[in-house]
């Protein structure tokens, strides 16, 4: 891995990863999952839960990049996963135990049916 | 069955289900039927959106439309024109508000960007969110002062409870003059409750390193060292592994970005003494002795690690720095109160619907906070206190509910910001207890140096022991208030300068609990077991002998078919009688 030298570097590495985020965000037919993986969350299940997405989502043929992330701040509701569909907003499913994972998968995944346990995103992050 | 295409989501937070959410969800899912849609459109309880003040909400998913204030008659209304026209209903917009339109939601996530968003192993997710950018820009202007000034200018103040100005701090360490100088990040977290500092580790530790080189640049540090909890192993894989990252593309290391400017950080573990969270025990610490305070000054700023300059800072603060050098100082103050700035991110737990981690602009109210973030109290019970600060904290009661929160506030409330654990209280929390149980974490922590915080927690501790055994008397209470403000006083550090608060603050804003306890010796919540009793009514109890198979100490007597008795001598006060009996003929005295 090459260091980055300049600032200019660094912007043109920023624009790529950008670029490449957005481009997975557009793509047609890809779900995208991330896990809520902090202490809390691995302590409530979601290691187990991520591998059990992973290998699901293979078996069942359904093209998705599933991947861990920090600490979403839904502590009662651990553990916690953000859903985002082709050209859908992201939803946040709280209570995601291995059966619940089942059910997004086949209801919400396949079917863009909603299960129970969704969580309103109830804050504002800075804008980039 | 067809796919489905829209939804329509209805908000099951606890305030919304006081205004009738579930008849909304109902009629709405009617509607829906009635224009034969339900094979296309589904209507689901969520849980809150945090906007409880203006419920019942209803968001129509696919535009993002969120209506407020909605009333069973505009249902046909929201489904005829937004679903089957589509046209949205404006006048119940939730940007038809324009008090709501700015902070239509209570929570502002600064340090807490990233946390939840990028994946904290993969340091090109933190690149697509301006990652490493504010320190190019840093390294590009070639003043460190520049740099400081923007700190100062900010408003930021430590966030790990004592609340220095920042940029002071900064600025100090930069014209301490030393052949070496170092950068401290604190990330021994150590208040009972409190976990914001592991939650930003663990989800963003790229923000924290690279805030830590600004620093470095800034008061021309070359070396930065995190001094963190051995029990936080995840935080400490990932920040590892994030430094390494960081090295690989040169954010760390010699001549980075090819400025010239060279910066590394090590980690240093702590063993989990809270009172290493103390600057100058925390070096200590680090230095390979023992953690205890010294006297300041000398400050670490002048004189610190191995007598060097050294610059001390909160994992949070940390958080905040390039942020502020990214979006501006102005921007930074805009946000907040007069004199404290920005967010702040709390721990929020005890008996509360949505325990969580939050972050809110400085200056909201514990009311917001209790009520619309946390979903209000659990079980419906009455709100009593919230404690923070933790064991250097107090409570704030009732009439602090619409105080705006910020360190200034805090203090004259008689507690304070502290690293930012809030544990909500309800009417079933006794407060003597409560003091009790931060006492005696003191006791444990105490490193002992000094006689009043080693001796004079420990007494205070066997008092409120005494209170709570119903042995207490009035002349106590004065020896508590007396022997508080004598540790206060006279301890070096802040643990003994803060550890009476808990004492302190419930005696003033519950002297009446305090009161009950030693004179009709009576714990108003049911809690110090010394003081209550468990009795059987003879007139409800049927004598079906369940309490008395299930009382672990054969406390219980009584023949089949006939009342029985509790001998209270023999009573541990367990409670296994009352879940037992189906006849409510158990009652606490």
């Amino acid at each position: 891995m090459s260091k980055v030298k300049s600032l200019e570097d660094l912007k043109k590495l920023r624009e790529e990863m950008e670029s490449k985020l957005v481009e997975r965000n557009n793509s047609s037919n890809l779900v995208q999952i991330k896990v809520a993986m902090a202490t809390c969350g691995i302590a409530s299940g979601a290691k187990d839960l991520m591998e059990f997405l992973i290998d699901e989502l293979d078996k069942r043929n359904i093209e998705a990049v599933v991947t861990q992330t920090g600490c979403m701040g839904y502590c009662y509701a651990e553990p916690t996963i953000e859903v985002t569909l082709p050209n859908k907003a992201p939803i946040v499913f709280g209570y995601v135990n291995l059966k619940k994972g089942d059910e997004i998968i086949e209801k919400y995944i396949k079917n863009n049916e909603l299960v129970d346990g969704i969580i309103p995103v109830n804050y504002e992050s800075i804008e980039k | 069955m067809a796919k489905i295409k829209k939804h329509l989501l209805v908000c099951g937070g606890t305030s919304c289900n006081a205004l009738q959410n579930e008849v909304i969800a109902s009629n709405l899912k009617e509607t829906i039927r009635e224009k034969g849609l339900n094979e296309e459109v589904q209507v689901m309880m969520t849980g809150c959106f945090g906007l409880c003040e203006k419920g019942p909400i209803v968001k129509v998913l696919h535009d993002n439309t969120i209506y407020i204030g909605v009333k069973p008659e505009d249902l046909k209304e929201i489904v005829e024109e937004h679903i089957i026209n589509g046209n949205k209903v404006t006048r119940l917009l939730l940007d038809s508000d324009p008090n709501l339109k700015v902070h239509s939601k209570k929570q502002l996530r600064i340090a807490l960007r990233n946390c939840g968003f990028i994946d904290p192993e993969n340091i090109n997710e933190y690149f697509a969110c301006d990652g490493y950018l504010a320190l190019g820009k840093v390294l590009e202007s070639k003043d460190p002062q520049k740099t400081i000034d923007i700190i100062k200018k900010s408003g930021l103040r430590g966030r790990g409870g004592g609340g220095f100005p920042t940029g002071l701090k900064w600025e100090i360490t930069s014209k301490s003059q030393a052949d070496q100088k170092y950068v401290v990040c604190n990330a021994d977290e150590g208040d009972p409750g409190a976990f914001m500092d592991r939650s930003i580790l663990e989800g963003d530790p790229h923000s924290v390193i690279e805030a830590m080189a600004i620093a470095g640049y800034a008061i021309g540090a070359t070396k930065g060292l995190v001094y963190i909890r051995a029990e936080y192993p995840l935080a400490i894989e990932r920040l590892k592994t994030a430094i390494n990252q960081s090295r690989e593309f040169g954010f760390l290391g010699t001549d980075i970005m090819g400025s010239g400017f060279d910066f590394d950080i090590e980690l240093r573990y702590g063993a989990g003494a809270f009172v290493c969270g103390e600057e100058t025990a925390l070096i200590h610490s680090m230095e390979g002795n023992r953690g205890e305070p010294t006297f300041k000054p000398p400050f670490p700023s002048v004189s610190g690690y191995l007598g060097k300059p050294t610059n001390v800072n909160n994992v949070e603060t940390f958080a905040n720095i390039p942020v502020i050098i990214n979006k501006g100082a102005e921007w930074f103050a805009a946000i907040g109160t007069e004199k404290s700035k920005g967010t702040k991110v709390f721990a929020l737990a005890g008996k509360i619907n949505n325990v969580g981690l939050i972050e809110v602009p400085m200056g909201i109210t514990l009311r917001e906070i209790i009520y619309e973030i946390g979903g209000g109290i659990k079980d419906g019970k009455k709100f009593k206190a919230v404690q923070t600060g933790g064991p250097s904290g107090g409570c704030l009661t009732e009439v602090h509910l619409d105080t705006p929160i910020d360190y200034d506030n805090l203090i004259a409330a008689g507690s304070m910001m502290g690293s930012g654990g809030m544990i909500v209280m309800d009417e079933d929390d006794c407060m003597v207890s409560i003091a009790k149980y931060y006492l005696d974490f003191t006791v444990e922590e105490s490193c002992g140096k000094c006689t009043p915080c080693r001796i004079g927690n420990k007494r205070l501790y066997e008092i409120l022991e005494k209170i709570t055994l119903g042995k207490g008397t009035l002349e106590d209470l004065d020896k508590l208030k007396n022997l508080s403000h004598v540790i206060k006083d006279t301890s070096l550090c802040g643990l003994g300068q803060t550890s009476p608060n808990p004492v302190l603050s419930t005696l003033e804003n519950f002297w009446d609990e305090y009161i009950e306890h030693v004179t009709v010796k009576k714990c108003r919540s049911n809690q110090c077991k010394a003081l209550m009793q468990y009795i059987i009514d003879p007139e409800q109890c049927v004598g079906c002998t369940a309490c008395a198979r299930n009382c672990p100490v054969n406390a219980i007597t009584g023949e089949r078919k006939l009342a029985h008795l509790i001998n209270q001598d023999i009573c541990i006060k367990c409670g296994a009688c009352m879940e037992k009996c189906k006849f409510n003929a158990i009652s606490i005295k």
